[in-house]
């Protein structure tokens, strides 16, 4: 089984984090870069199936040379190699960009299954799964809570607000998965120390066969045309208790879809 | 030479620690600790992690780190909570590495699997009840070679790791006979858990560190078979002479993390917390305090990674192991006060981390020579008569 996990770096959550004025493009230099959370059980799944089933564990990520800490993360872990694709041509990419830089990628590393955390913590836009696979031209199955391998096929739990779905796919498949997935191993430090040694293998546009007018920010279909700060979080809702406190509570609970 | 930068693996491995800390120690470390409780499950994950295999080679199951690696290790647990960090420390410091390096190969095949995996703890007995500072000339302990089987007699008291439910082996000193000058001869003995003569006492009651484990043992007629003498017989004390000086370059790492837990702690509750209408954090008296905690766990970190630095090139380091142990102590004890302070009445609280930092920083000026006994060992470096 030929697995390939893309994983992305992302700003800390726990740091301040801007765009910058002049591109309006995410400031990747200020925050610390981590590896985006979500991936990390993309890339814990595909270490388990890989476990089981045995095969191989090719990170991809596109990102900046910092992001190379991101790859040595998921080396870490366990993956046996990494792709990065690094090129300043592909700076300020959107999501239909980036999803057609992932697949040229991807078409060159070769896969059976494709694993990928449902959404960054960044541009939250969750949609290059869908976006890969449509490029791709093979199966997405998303959400995933639950993967299962059989054969020539993959079978997911696909998280919903009502439970979860039962969907089965033929391999070569996109699956992106959720945190209830599994719990990411922390790298031991063996595993760390032999991250160093893993081969990672660096492509630019030129290496993937794209145009490279067709990626970047001044090509992107779509444009940041205006942001602002998120306004200070506004008071709650107070709900005072003349008997059917615990009702309402439970109502307002369920119209968010915490219960 | 000087340079005082981590590697970037040693900085991975840092920054995993202290993830596992945060996320996995910090929330249920509280209640562990107000039951009193050993940590088996963390302790579990943390052999997961590998971290009891961290400085042993890889053909004898460890992680082929270095003793190094295993001090960061230990200071961003002890950033959290020391008991856990002890408990590490104990299980490789003074449980896996004197097998390691003195152990023969049968020794070693048998113990190091298991200790550097964490399934078993390895526990080192050396303190007895009349004296702990004066080793040898309080030991009482004796072992006596009865054909193929050492039979030990005596108590042994404070050991940590000694009675939980994965103790493995417990390597005690014990007198083995007379040497030509009259002094007495000291060799070190594997004891597995549970062999019969061994009756290890109720978990001590104490001040702090309360989810590690610390008893009492007795051995009464307690017989081994002879390949357990570890190492040469009557070269023990020079064995844990050196099991202690490297001891106490992690007890000093250790001691880092709870200097500079309280900073953190600290650096957290003075922006949250009011009086006189202003964060306390803006009241020059907290700020230089809080200062002062940064300088103390700073200056105890340069000391202990020269220590360390020292210690793997293979120079002398008893001087540097000794001052590192003395300040880093003396730094957490401090800062243990001082974040106590700055906390107020809520720092005398249980619930809070810096109250069990208050209560865990005074063993670390005891356990491991006392810091008398550490001004002793650098006044003996500095050539002052005994
Ligand atoms: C929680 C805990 C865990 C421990 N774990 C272990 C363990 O795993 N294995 C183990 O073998 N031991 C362990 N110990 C024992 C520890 O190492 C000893 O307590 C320590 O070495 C001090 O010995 P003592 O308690 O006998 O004190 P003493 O030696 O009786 O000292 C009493 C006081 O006298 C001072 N003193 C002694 N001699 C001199 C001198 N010549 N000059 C000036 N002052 C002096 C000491 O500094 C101290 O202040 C542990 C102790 C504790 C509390």
């Amino acid at each position: 089984m030929n697995i390939v996990v893309c994983v992305k770096q992302v700003p800390d959550t726990a740091s301040e984090r801007n765009l910058k004025t002049d591109d309006k493009t995410l400031d990747r230099e200020a925050a610390d870069g981590l590896m985006n959370e979500l991936d990390e059980y993309a890339v814990e799944e595909a270490l388990q199936i890989k476990e089981a089933q045995g095969g191989e564990v090719t990170v991809l990520t596109m990102g900046p040379d910092k992001a190379a800490e991101t790859i040595r993360k998921a080396l870490s872990m366990g993956a046996d190699k990494a792709v990065h694709l690094v090129d300043d041509a592909l700076h300020g990419s959107d999501a239909l960009q980036t999803s057609a830089a992932l697949a040229q990628a991807l078409r060159k590393i070769g896969f059976d299954l494709v694993i990928l955390g449902s959404e960054s913590t960044d541009a939250r836009t969750g949609v290059l799964a869908a976006m890969l696979a449509e490029r791709l031209g093979v199966p997405q199955l998303s959400l995933a809570g639950k993967v299962e391998i059989d054969g020539g096929n993959v079978r997911v739990e696909r998280q919903t607000d009502y439970g979860h779905d039962k969907v089965e796919g033929s391999l070569p498949a996109v699956v992106s998965v959720v945190e209830k997935i599994n719990e990411p191993r922390y790298p031991s430090f063996k595993g760390i120390m032999a991250a160093k040694k893993k081969p990672v293998e660096k492509l630019a546009v030129g290496d993937i066969e794209l145009d490279a007018a067709a990626v970047g920010l001044g090509n992107a279909p779509t444009q940041v045309v205006e942001f602002a700060a998120a306004p200070p979080r506004a008071a709650g809702t107070i709900v005072t208790d003349e008997g059917e406190g615990g009702a309402q509570a439970a109502d307002f609970l369920a119209s968010k879809k915490f219960v | 030479m000087i340079d005082f930068r981590l590697d970037p693996e040693q900085e991975e491995l840092r920054a995993t620690v202290r993830r596992f800390a945060e996320e996995q120690v910090a929330p249920v470390i509280g209640e562990l600790y107000e039951r009193k409780e050993f940590p088996y499950d963390l302790v579990r994950r943390m052999g997961e992690m590998g971290l009891f295999g961290l400085p042993i080679p890889e053909e004898h199951g460890g992680m082929g780190g270095d003793y190094f690696a295993l001090c960061l290790a230990l200071e961003e647990l002890g950033r959290v909570d020391s008991s856990v960090a002890i408990t590490l420390e104990a299980g490789v410091a003074l449980g896996a590495m004197p097998i390691y390096r003195h152990g023969d190969d049968a020794q070693r095949a048998r113990w190091l699997p298991g200790l550097c995996s964490g399934e078993i703890l390895g526990a080192f007995g050396l303190t007895e009840p009349g004296g702990g500072s004066d080793v040898p000339g309080g030991m009482r302990t004796t072992a006596k070679l009865d054909g193929d089987t050492w039979v030990i007699n005596g108590t042994k008291t404070f050991i940590t790791n000694s009675g939980t439910d994965i103790t493995g082996l417990i390597t005690v000193t014990a007198i083995t006979g007379e040497r030509p000058d009259g002094r007495p001869e000291i060799s070190t003995i594997i004891v597995p858990a549970g062999t019969p003569g061994l009756t290890v006492g109720e978990p001590m009651s104490k001040v702090g560190w309360n989810c590690s484990d610390t008893h009492e043992l007795a051995l009464d007629d307690c017989r081994v078979p002879a390949e357990n003498l570890l190492g040469e017989r009557g070269r023990g004390y020079a064995q844990f002479l050196r099991a202690l000086d490297e001891g106490r370059i992690a007890i000093a790492a250790v001691s880092v993390g709870l200097a500079q837990g309280c900073v953190d702690e600290c650096l957290r509750y003075v922006k949250e917390r009011q009086a006189f209408g202003r964060a306390i954090g803006e009241f020059q008296a907290l700020q230089f305090k809080i200062a002062d905690m940064e300088v103390r766990a700073h200056t105890a970190r340069l000391a202990y990674y020269h220590a360390a630095a020292k210690m793997l090139a293979g120079e002398p380091m008893k001087r540097e192991a000794s001052i590192a142990k003395l300040v880093a102590s003396d730094a957490a004890m401090d800062n243990a006060r001082d974040a106590t302070q700055v906390f107020g009445g809520y720092g005398f609280m249980n619930e809070f981390p810096v109250g069990r930092f208050y209560r865990d920083a005074k063993i670390l000026e005891i356990g491991e020579g006392t810091s008398e006994v550490q001004r002793m060992l650098i006044a003996r470096e500095l050539g002052l008569p005994a």
